[in-house]
């Protein structure tokens, strides 16, 4: 009995986690090349929700489909977020983009609040879960597709930045803008590669968790943009491994540290957050990358 | 009369915004931090003063000065694990701290939870505000033109220059947090006892999004800037207000949209960033033969 | 007894030793110059002695002190400090005020005294603004001391880069690369600042490429090459170090070396 409710909690939050780990690549993607927060991410998450709803409830797509357009609507929206919010910024001061971004953010979010309303909007009944059973453990089918789906973005990632060359040229931008430009590198289509990647993960976390709960509304991304930010931070900003295992962890403490504190449980990412910059503000994963003087 | 009371109520509510955003702009303008959870600060402020003056029956003034030292209190607090670091957890910290505090404030009893509190005396008016406007320009120019002041401006421009020439830069950090948090307290207190009532949702992040937006319009890191800036976006949603409720739905889309263009088109904001502190100093015999 | 005592320093970044088991000693009093070629790890020693990196190796100690653990603005205080290579000013602030806040860590005012503005806060205030005053005639920049520092041609701002390092009033002071962008008409000006600035006591690490400076200016060369140290000594023995010459200068250089 008490295995059984244990186990659940951990699918729970590993469900949790998982839709964390891809909001959080996006985040470090991001960070890892140009240093910013992207604030924006958040609402692209949302924007991917509300297109995965949009093919499903008007068009009457199958989920695979929805899933594929929400990351593509989110991808296309993250690049063109780039190109007019902060690359005309690459020069200014560290804080203007930093505004900029907030200032996307807000407005996106409010613009969706005109467009589609406050209220939430559910998806049709046939996304609901079954639940499956293993002997005398019971999975419920849509966790098991978010962590299938989670696992295989994730490993897709994995290849896309190891064994492609244009993986290779986001490592080597990452790592130093201006020897990567010298050896031929096109910084420009590198870092709209990378807001392009990150957004539609980003997208597939929004479609994910709009079916897993049902509902997408135009705030939704506000608390997973900031939790999905804590995941980076918990693995190391700017460490794609990190961040998934950062989601992770943090989507297991949130659902383990909810059974105690419910009506806190937002706040539980925020501790998470605060004692990370306290004692290991590299990250789990993160090593300590040194600026250049 | 009626009308003369309206102008009034609009000018208290400018003088307040004005400490607000003169105060974040002391740390996002100044020493370039952004906060993204001034309002928090503004609330702690509030609730602190309204709480010792409803339940202990502190006099205004103590109460309106415990308050702006427990949003300090809460800003170094916040500050100390957050500017410890380069980079940008300030704004994502104070983003979850905000909320986190709405949170609490939402589900205490002694808040009143999202009913707020009632029953605060009316003492806040133009002349109150007025003197609070003059003492936080005035103290936070001493400032500015002082040693304190240089250190946050060099903290904006180079961080690590500015530690080669022996400034402790995450003490000053947090000291241009807290005493922005302090302002800000002072502004809340204001605000309770002009408005007699208060809930979580007056000082949310919508609210720190209006005071940057002030601070960005108006310039950052000028503080003739952020007053102008003050004063243009507590008037401007009055009067749109006043030409069609409608309008008023679109503010923050608008607020969004501000952010970036002034961010990409005119970062020195409408007021060009030569300060007025900055002009004072030149003006002064000791600057040297080049002086103007 | 030497002033500056670095021993064994070695720093890694990534896998690579940007600097490798290096020994480095000053004497106080004396112009010790850094040489070798790009990458060799001389702006890394520097980033070692003002705390801007700690070492992963080696120890660094200063007026007889540890120094290895301290933070940049903890050394500045004790003595030491530093021009960027690539010029770190504060670009928006005023001439003057670049060189005041150079002064900081000899000053005291905290938020309340610059709030009552106490006659002892004003009196620093002076005294600050008159020995900036006096540091910017030092170098010729009192004429642009209303200027933005941003807005200086190159040259004034590696001026003013020296300017503000000389208001920490340090005994040690360590300039990366002052010449670098400037013609020989301003080469010439600096050599008989860092002149002045050695004869006033300043003990003076010198990164610089234009050998004529180097030989003209040093009493003592040291040569670092991948990381590590090939060659320390007098001028005259480094001008003619074979080992220098083939791992520094390549063949067509020698020449040069030789004629100067
Ligand atoms: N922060 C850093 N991170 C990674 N590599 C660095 C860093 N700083 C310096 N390096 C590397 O260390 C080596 C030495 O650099 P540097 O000390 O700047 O050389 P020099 O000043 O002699 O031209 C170079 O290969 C450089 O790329
Ligand atoms: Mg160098």
């Amino acid at each position: 009995m008490f295995f059984q409710q244990f186990f659940a909690q951990v699918m729970n939050g590993l469900t949790l986690g998982s839709t964390y780990a891809l909001i959080a690549l996006g985040y470090t993607m991001v960070y890892g090349i140009l240093e910013l927060i992207n604030f924006a991410h958040s609402e692209i998450y949302m924007t991917g929700a509300f297109v995965g709803l949009i093919m499903v409830t008007v068009y009457k797509l199958p989920f695979a489909a929805a899933l594929l357009a929400g990351m593509a609507g989110s991808c296309i929206l993250g690049v063109i977020i780039e190109k007019i919010a902060y690359r005309p910024l690459r020069k200014a001061t560290r804080i203007a983009p930093l505004i900029s971004a907030i200032g996307v953010s807000i407005f996106l979010q409010n613009a969706a609040l005109l467009v589609f309303g406050p209220q939430a909007r559910a998806f049709p009944a046939n996304f609901s879960a079954a639940a499956l059973n293993f002997g005398f453990v019971q999975i419920s089918s849509l966790q098991l597709l978010i962590l299938v789906i989670s696992v295989l973005l994730m490993i897709g990632l994995h290849l896309l930045i190891h064994r492609t060359k244009i993986g290779q040229a986001m490592r080597a931008t990452a790592q130093d803008k201006e020897t990567a430009q010298l050896m031929g590198i096109r910084i420009d289509r590198v870092i709209s590669f990378t807001f392009a990647i990150g957004s539609a993960l980003g997208g597939a976390a929004g479609v994910l968790v709009g079916v897993y709960f049902n509902s997408a509304d135009p705030m939704m991304g506000f608390f997973p943009g900031l939790k999905g930010f804590v995941a980076a931070v918990l693995g190391g900003i700017g460490n794609i491994p990190g961040a998934m295992v950062g989601g992770l962890i943090l989507g297991l403490a949130e659902v383990f540290g909810a059974v105690y504190m419910s009506q806190y449980k937002d706040a539980i990412a925020f501790a998470v957050l605060i004692l990370i910059l306290l004692f290991k503000p590299t990250g789990l994963m993160g090593r300590r990358i040194q600026e250049k003087v | 009369m009626k009308r003369m009371n309206y102008y009034l109520q609009v000018l208290t509510v400018i003088g307040i915004n004005i400490i607000l955003a003169v105060s974040l702009n002391l740390v996002s303008g100044f020493t370039g931090q952004l906060s993204l959870g001034h309002a928090t600060f503004m609330g702690i402020g509030a609730y602190t003063a309204t709480l010792l003056a409803l339940k202990l029956h502190v006099p205004f003034i103590p109460s309106l000065i415990f308050g702006a030292a427990m949003a300090a209190f809460f800003g170094f607090i916040i500050g100390v694990p957050t500017l410890r670091l380069k980079g940008d957890y300030l704004a994502i910290a104070t983003l979850g701290f905000g909320e986190i505090m709405k949170n609490i404030l939402l589900n205490l009893k002694i808040t009143g939870g999202p009913m707020g509190l009632r029953g605060i005396p009316k003492v806040t008016n133009i002349y109150i505000v007025a003197a609070a406007v003059v003492v936080v320009i005035f103290t936070l120019n001493r400032i500015m033109i002082s040693r304190v002041g240089k250190s946050f401006i060099a903290i904006r421009e180079d961080e690590l220059a500015a530690e080669a020439m022996g400034i402790n830069t995450t003490n000053y950090k947090i000291l241009a947090f807290t005493i922005g948090a302090f302002y800000a307290g002072i502004a809340g207190g204001l605000f309770a006892f002009l408005f007699r009532y208060i809930n979580p949702n007056n000082f949310g992040f919508m609210k720190s999004i209006e005071i940057l937006c002030m601070v960005v319009l108006g310039g950052m890191g000028n503080t003739a800037g952020a007053i102008l800036g003050a004063a243009l976006l507590t008037v401007l949603p009055e009067f749109l207000r006043s030409v069609s409720p409608l309008i008023s739905q679109y503010r923050m889309v608008f607020y969004g949209l501000l952010l970036v263009v002034m961010m990409i088109v005119r970062p020195q904001g409408l007021l060009s960033n030569t300060s007025f502190y900055f002009r004072r100093i030149s003006v002064e015999k000791n600057a040297g033969k080049g002086g103007r | 007894m030497a002033l500056l005592e670095g021993k064994n320093l070695t720093m890694i970044f990534g896998g690579l030793a940007a600097l490798d088991s290096v020994d480095i000693n000053i004497e106080k009093g004396e112009v010790l110059s850094l040489i070798g070629p790009n990458g060799a790890g001389k702006t890394t020693l520097f980033n070692l002695i003002t705390g801007v990196y700690s070492p992963t190796k080696g120890s660094i100690s200063f007026k007889q002190k540890e120094i290895k653990n301290l933070k940049p603005y903890d050394i500045t205080r004790m003595g030491i400090a530093r021009t960027f290579q690539n010029i770190r000013l504060f670009g928006e602030m005023s001439v003057l005020d670049n060189v005041i806040i150079g002064q900081h860590c000899r000053t005291r005012t905290g938020v309340f005294g610059a709030i009552l503005r106490t006659s002892a806060v004003k009196s620093e205030e002076k005294k600050v603004r008159d020995r900036a005053m006096e540091i910017l005639n030092f170098v010729g920049l009192d004429r642009e001391a209303e200027e933005k520092a941003k807005n200086l041609p190159y040259g004034k701002q590696r001026r003013l880069e020296l300017a503000r390092a000389l208001a920490t009033d340090p005994d040690l002071m360590l300039l990366d690369e002052p010449a670098a962008g400037m013609n020989p008409q301003e080469t010439n000006e600096l050599i008989g600042l860092i002149d002045r600035l050695n004869d006033m006591g300043k003990t003076v690490l010198l990164i610089e490429h234009d050998m004529k400076l180097v030989m003209g200016i040093s009493q003592r060369i040291m040569v670092l090459d991948y990381g590590k140290k090939i060659a320390d000594g007098p001028p005259e023995k480094i001008r003619n170090d074979e080992k220098v010459i083939r791992a520094y200068l390549g063949e067509r250089s020698r020449k040069e070396v030789r004629a100067c």
